[in-house]
């Protein structure tokens, strides 16, 4: 496989493909949706946006677990299909969470059905819940969250979403509970690994392949009516990668 | 910012969704000058092009062509003597924005509700001892008949070029159609959508079952379709990006498809966007609209004088313009006086996923509108007195979208880790659902009113909305959820999970149900119980015209544009026909 080959010849065809139109660069041996994934940054060259160093080291090591890679199937895992820099990415954009009204009173404690009743923004949920996570790793582990072991780090996040041995009122935030910036991670972390690569994540389209979602192709006139057969064809994106 | 005064026109209507559409061209070609003012931006067959809607993370997951919380949010409490909070983020229902408004994003399920259903009081005063239903239900009859509204339902299908099959053709029953639907003068203009496999299954088992299913009636036209005003819609292609994504083959009956093309053309009507009205002006005697305040997109104040002025936003904010503008009197739950804010309704929905593992369902190939119904859990269809609640639903299999960040899970499967990856591999595309889309009757002490604590960004008081769930709906549901189970039984799946409200359950605004939100400014023939005459007029200032759900006074279990296009549409004949000859009420009082 050529994805497989030596750095080396990665990098040639990089630097010859950046200058092309994606539509240009279905060549010999190369789907488009190969080079696309070859002209998606590497993660760890990646340098983020909006998080801090630490905090980057948190989202790269909560997403890894939140969708592992490995299993059964041939999905990938959220860093293989750079969730992080999608999430990076939004959090980073000026309209992510400006849809929010945000005047106050706030009621933290109004219940769960009445929706969202917290004073921060989406960002200010990320970097207050990736400092009290770290802040309990480090009483509890002596380690910040990214430095613990795969099991370790699954039951701090059964935690965290279970609001069940990680309080953040005792950890000195009464605004924010430890489940809702959970949830939060959980949902963006499904949409960077769901969503057109074009946004950052879905790197190669390789969760829609793994699932069998045929992407943007948007026109099943003659399909509609072939019911119960597998549909053929591999998914197209926004910008015109297919696979 | 400056004050401008603008030129008066003939009528000024506010909000350009399928409401302030129709109105805007029924007046324009009687000859009127007809400007329309809308709150949000423009929306065009450039911003619709292919692939761009194809996109579910813009369109389902970060809304793109829906209002924010931040501009347009209400608040909301479960009874009055709690403090409301508000919508900081949608949950269980979103309203739209923009030319077009919510009628470019819809599903496009475009389905009448029976003639019952347009005259419960009389059917509960028919069918129900006296003790029976809740003491404080407050249903109202809509104040026309079915002779005199089918018109109207059927000219509105023509715009939209309604593709379903016909149950009841002037009293005949035909096969294939909802035998309960009311009596239709002329058939369905164009024939069903294809079919997909969860449809073909739901059918037969509800068929075995002895229910009557029928195909979702439709506004994503199966056939190539030019409507009266001479626009053209093309044949769905059923590409799967359709509940709350603009239509991307111009398939979709919507206000831009249906009726601005032709609309835009004609010399008399214009339009102005990002110009949100914060206010309708009375006269002195307040008998009379002189006109509406809004801001326009460079922030100035401007005044548009108008002999007739139409409302045409949202059912939220157009009861919410009228509380801010004084037109009719609010809604007092506690004497029962005044009518604005009163007879507010939502509606309640449900279901069983059902997951078959040999089964491919492709559900990303469908149209918004594509799934099986049936009618016979209807009021009157069934023995409702004897269960004790009023109401029904459409009982549904529907194929909205296949797109994978809303595909179902089984029960059990973990939502994160390797448990949630491996379900997602195993699983995507192996669902069906059936579903509920219930009724919701009105209530002393459900209604809207203007909040004390929470503002817009004009400093001006967002709407609140005192609502939860009533013994009665949650009955419905429980009904609901037997004859689902039987269904689903039938279906014989390899394993399946079930959503529907105990008893006791609160109104949870995290969960999406539908912005089929009603009420709160309701038609009827009585001014001290509701807001407008038959003619979707103010009773109080009858040169203020209110068209849209607001009008409703409960909600039925249809979905709810096909009224709203059919009491406009018979407004605007009113208007055309009476009103401008004669400009005063049109009814009585």
């Amino acid at each position: 496989m050529l994805l497989n080959k030596p750095t080396t010849r990665r990098k040639f065809l990089l630097g010859s493909l950046l200058a092309l139109p994606l539509s240009d660069l279905v060549f010999k041996g190369l789907t488009a949706a190969q080079a696309a994934e070859m002209a998606a940054p590497e993660l760890a060259d990646y340098k983020p946006i909006f998080f801090s160093a630490d905090e980057w080291q948190f989202i790269l090591a909560a997403t890894d677990r939140l969708i592992p890679a490995g299993g059964k199937g041939k999905a990938p895992g959220a860093l293989e299909t750079n969730v992080p820099i999608f999430i990076d990415q939004q959090l980073h954009s000026p309209e992510f969470g400006a849809e929010i009204y945000m005047q106050g009173p706030f009621n933290v404690h109004a219940p769960a059905t009445m929706g969202y009743q917290i004073p921060f923004t989406p960002q200010q949920m990320y970097q207050t819940g990736i400092k009290l996570v770290n802040q309990w790793t480090q009483s509890n582990f002596q380690k910040p969250f990214h430095e613990l072991s795969l099991e370790e780090k699954d039951a701090v996040l059964t935690k965290v979403n279970k609001n069940d041995g990680i309080d953040f009122a005792a950890l000195g935030e009464e605004n924010l509970k430890a489940s809702q910036f959970f949830g939060q991670l959980l949902s963006d972390t499904k949409h960077g690994y769901l969503a057109d690569p074009m946004y950052g994540g879905n790197k190669g389209m390789k969760a829609w392949i793994a699932i069998g979602f045929p992407g943007a192709r948007a026109s099943f006139t003659e399909w509609v009516k072939q019911h119960n057969v597998p549909y053929p064809l591999g998914p197209v994106s926004l910008l015109g990668e297919s696979a | 910012m400056a004050q401008i005064t603008k030129k008066e026109v003939d009528v000024v209507v506010c909000g350009l969704g399928w409401a302030g559409s129709l109105m805007s061209i029924e007046l324009a070609m009687a000859g009127l000058d007809v400007r329309a003012l809308e709150r949000g931006g423009e929306r065009d067959y450039p911003d619709f092009a292919y692939p761009k809607p194809a996109d579910e993370y813009a369109y389902n997951v970060r809304n793109k062509v829906f209002a924010t919380p931040k501009e347009v949010a209400v608040t909301v409490r479960y009874n009055s003597s709690q403090t409301a909070l508000p919508t900081r983020k949608w949950g269980a229902f979103a309203p739209g924005t923009g030319v077009g408004g919510a009628g470019m994003h819809w599903t496009a399920v475009l389905i009448r509700p029976t003639p019952t259903d347009l005259k419960l009081k009389t059917y509960v005063d028919e069918a129900y001892k006296p003790g029976i239903l809740q003491e404080d239900m407050r249903v109202m009859d809509f104040p026309f008949t079915w002779e005199e509204i089918e018109p109207y339902y059927y000219k509105f299908e023509l715009i939209c070029g309604q593709s379903g099959n016909t149950g009841n053709l002037r009293g005949q029953i035909l096969p294939g159609g909802d035998p309960f639907e009311g009596p239709r003068s002329e058939p369905y203009p164009l024939p069903a959508l294809e079919d997909t496999l969860n449809n073909v299954m739901f059918k037969e088992a509800a068929t075995k079952l002895g229910y009557h299913p029928f195909p979702n009636p439709s506004a994503c036209v199966s056939r190539a379709w030019k409507n009266p005003y001479g626009n053209q819609i093309a044949p769905c292609n059923y590409c799967g990006y359709c509940s709350k994504y603009p239509c991307l083959n111009y398939s979709k009956a919507s206000p831009q498809t249906a009726v601005m093309d032709a609309l835009k053309r004609m010399p008399n009507f214009s339009y102005e966007v990002h110009a949100e009205v914060v206010k309708v002006v009375l006269h002195d005697d307040q008998k009379t609209a002189k006109g509406v305040i809004y801001y326009d997109v460079d922030g100035n104040e401007v005044f548009q004088p108008a002999k007739i002025v139409v409302l045409s936003s949202f059912q939220l904010y157009n009861v919410r313009l009228m509380l801010l503008s004084g037109i009719g009197k609010p809604y007092n739950p506690i004497t029962e006086e005044g009518v604005v804010g009163r007879n507010y309704a939502f509606l309640s929905n449900g279901g069983a996923t059902l997951f078959f593992k040999d089964k491919n369902f492709n559900s990303y190939a469908t149209a918004g509108a594509t799934g099986q119904m049936f009618n016979d859990i209807s009021p009157g269809n069934f023995d409702g007195p004897g269960l004790g609640f009023l109401g029904g639903a459409k009982i549904h299999s529907s194929q909205a979208t296949g797109t994978p960040m809303a595909a179902a899970l089984p029960k059990g499967t973990p939502s994160w880790g390797m448990g949630y990856k491996e379900g997602l591999e195993e699983w995507y595309n192996h669902s069906m659902k059936i579903s509920i889309t219930t009724t919701c009757q009105s209530y002393r002490d459900i209604y809207l009113d203007l909040d004390p604590n929470y503002t817009d960004h004009r400093g001006q008081p967002l709407l609140r909305m005192t609502f939860n769930w009533k013994e009665n709906e949650l009955k419905l549901q429980q009904h609901l959820k037997g004859i689902v189970g039987n269904i689903a039984k039938e279906l014989n799946p390899d394993s399946m999970s079930m959503s529907f409200l105990p008893m006791g359950a609160d109104f949870d605004l995290t969960k999406y149900v539908s912005t089929h939100n009603v009420g709160g400014a309701v038609m009827g023939d009585n001014p001290k119980t509701s807001a407008l005459n038959k003619y979707l007029q103010s009773w109080d200032v009858h040169n203020v015209f209110v068209p849209g759900g607001n009008a409703f006074p409960q909600n039925f279990q249809a979905n709810p544009t096909d009224t709203i296009g059919a009491i406009t549409l018979m407004a605007a004949q009113a208007i055309k026909e009476h009103y401008l000859k004669n400009p005063g009420p049109l009814v009585q009082a």
